[in-house]
């Protein structure tokens, strides 16, 4: 395989992991808390994609409307479960971060419960799965499709944050909220739906990574969750932008572990790295040094 | 004693399920002591499978005693406690509780391709943990007595501490490293210290639960393991070391005596742990809530 293909492959599956920890950068970043129910939300939005496209037999991707919408919805539970009662009683952060954990926990088994723990698999056509032709290198249709659909969104979103009044308003509510609240933010509405595109993310990443795999498993979130850690670890905890390139790197890394040969150490070696972002630059990749310590 | 067994089975409390309940009282007791201390550590489960993988290598490979294994299981935690600690206490809360869970990936993804990377390294074939398989037929020789001793001891050393000079510290700790450190305590030492005890525990109790389920394999030791030692001591509460013995106690029984709820054993784990959080936040073994709740049924007189 070739410096080129194995580029192309982190290429699309780094937009999938950008895309998933796009939504937990977005949660930090705004809320300061660490959701780690992230990736049952991830795991769930693959559920209801496949539910969409099997059950109820709709398109792909309307499937994957259903996907992110219903996400989405379940973003806004969990914060009525587990983020907002805390919040409203200003406990610590790391009281957000267990309930988050008691969340994942039950989301997991229930999927467990009502799906099995056997692999799912969406109805493919055929042509999806072939390899696009006169391109010197080899990417499937969906793969491509996989890779367009994740960088429109984040593009999208980028935008929104940037240009759009509600944007700005999160991004005054992520910088002080109280000060925000001053000025007239209502900040609770911001805060839920900040939990909404974050689950909504979540969502599309779980149905484009159970599309790529063709493969949708109950415990499919827990290989991404730490992967995912990682990645808003070395973006710097809360930097959007940072999550993107760190989705990227941290493919990358992957794809060159597995191209050297050393797949059953790829998951030891983005840990590691995790662990020493955190020791050596805490801050990440494109953080600020704070005068806070961690 | 066989008759006292026979009568509680009758309520579907087994010496088995007793047993288990025993080992996670010994690792619940663990991650209370990190946080008895205000560190926010998920590293247990990791120094659990050092502890088992150490423990089952000398009493079943090798032939040892169990005591010889639990010491040396105990040892192999406190070590890597050690070694861990030099660098990853620097950090706090989030960041702590994020670098302990990547090192208890670590240690599983290091126990499962143990014999690859030292059969590369040695040029032989070494076969010592066994890959994804684990080790199997281990000799079950952990008996309740074991278990009880073990704990009681572990009480008294908790609770002789707790009233000492190193208790108040560690009190000291939690609530503010900065003043602690101005009032003359060697934070680093102490969070060191309490970083290792808390390894040791939850080494012994891989020993033991080794020798209890007579397999080990990496797969016991994920990540979801962790959250439930989180909620037997959240659940319990980390005011003193009696919550966290109540809650692994309870949240241990409760699905086994009650059949129907053992498939939804981690449903329930994870909406205490979701209860107990947001309405409970002491836990329920809470001399602040007991007082209040004292004070409302005999309103104290003028």
């Amino acid at each position: 395989m070739t410096f080129l293909q194995q580029t192309i492959n982190a290429l699309w599956l780094g937009s999938v992991y950008s895309l998933f920890a796009l939504g937990y950068a977005l949660v930090f970043s705004v809320l300061g808390v660490l959701n780690l129910a992230h990736s049952a939300v991830f795991m769930w939005g693959a559920y209801l994609g496949w539910f969409a496209a099997t059950r109820l037999s709709l398109p792909l991707p309307l499937a994957g409307l259903v996907a992110v919408l219903g996400a989405g919805i379940l973003g806004v539970l969990l914060d009525m479960l587990a983020f907002a009662p805390l919040r409203k009683r200003e406990a610590p952060r790391i009281s957000q971060l267990i309930s988050s954990m008691g969340v994942a926990l039950v989301l997991v088994r229930l999927a467990q419960i009502a799906f099995s723990a056997q692999p799912q698999y969406f109805p493919m056509d055929a042509y999806l799965s072939q390899t696009i032709p006169l391109l010197p290198v080899k990417i499937t249709v969906i793969q491509a499709a996989i890779f367009v659909i994740a960088i429109l969104l984040m593009i999208v979103l980028g935008l929104a944050i940037r240009y759009t009044r509600q944007g700005r308003a999160m991004r005054a509510v992520a910088f002080d909220s109280q000060t925000a609240a001053l000025f007239g933010v209502p900040v609770e509405i911001y805060y839920r739906s900040v939990f909404f595109i974050s689950g909504a993310l979540a969502g599309a990443a779980g149905m484009l990574y159970g599309l790529a795999f063709n493969n949708v498993l109950p415990f499919m979130g827990d290989s991404v969750a730490l992967k995912g850690l990682t990645i808003i670890v070395l973006g710097g905890l809360g930097n959007i932008e940072g999550a993107v390139i760190g989705g990227f790197v941290v493919a990358a890394l992957e794809v060159a572990s597995i191209a050297f040969g050393g797949s059953t150490y790829r998951d030891a070696i983005i840990f590691l790295l995790l662990i020493l972002v955190l020791l050596i630059r805490p801050q990440g990749l494109l953080g600020v040094k704070k005068t806070t310590k961690v | 004693m066989q008759a006292l067994w026979d009568f509680l089975t009758l309520f579907g409390l087994t010496e088995t399920i007793f047993q288990f309940m025993l080992v996670n009282i010994i690792l619940a007791l663990s991650i209370f002591i990190t946080l008895y201390t205000g560190i926010f550590s998920l590293a247990n489960i990791g120094f659990m499978a050092i502890g088992a993988y150490s423990g089952v290598i000398c009493t079943q490979t090798i032939g040892l005693p169990l005591w010889v294994g639990l010491l040396a299981g105990m040892t192999a935690a406190g070590i890597g406690a050690y070694l861990l600690g030099l660098p990853i206490l620097r950090l706090h809360d989030i960041y702590l509780a994020i670098a302990t869970i990547g090192f208890g990936e670590i240690v599983r993804i290091l126990v499962l391709n143990f014999d690859n990377i030292v059969s590369a390294v040695s040029g032989q074939a070494v076969v010592l943990t066994g890959g994804a398989l684990g080790l199997k037929g281990i000799p079950k020789i952990t008996q309740t007595w074991h278990l009880l001793v073990f704990i009681v001891l572990v009480v008294w050393i908790l609770e002789r501490s707790a009233k000492s000079r190193f208790g108040r510290a560690l009190r000291a700790i939690r609530q503010d490293e900065l003043i602690a450190s101005g009032m003359g305590i060697d934070v680093v030492k102490m969070k060191t210290a309490v970083f290792i005890l808390s390894a040791v525990l939850a080494g012994a109790a891989g020993v033991f639960s080794g020798h209890l389920t007579r397999i080990i394999s990496p797969g016991v030791y994920s990540f979801s393991r962790v959250v439930d030692i989180l909620a037997y001591a959240v659940f319990g509460g980390t005011v003193t070391w009696l919550g966290p013995v109540v809650g692994a106690g309870i949240l241990t029984a409760i699905p086994e005596m009650a059949r129907p709820l053992k498939a939804y054993n981690q449903v329930f784990n994870g909406i205490i742990l979701l209860l107990v959080i947001v309405y409970l936040p002491n836990g329920i073994v809470d001399p602040g809530l007991l007082r209040k709740i004292a004070g409302r049924i005999k309103p104290r007189k003028e």
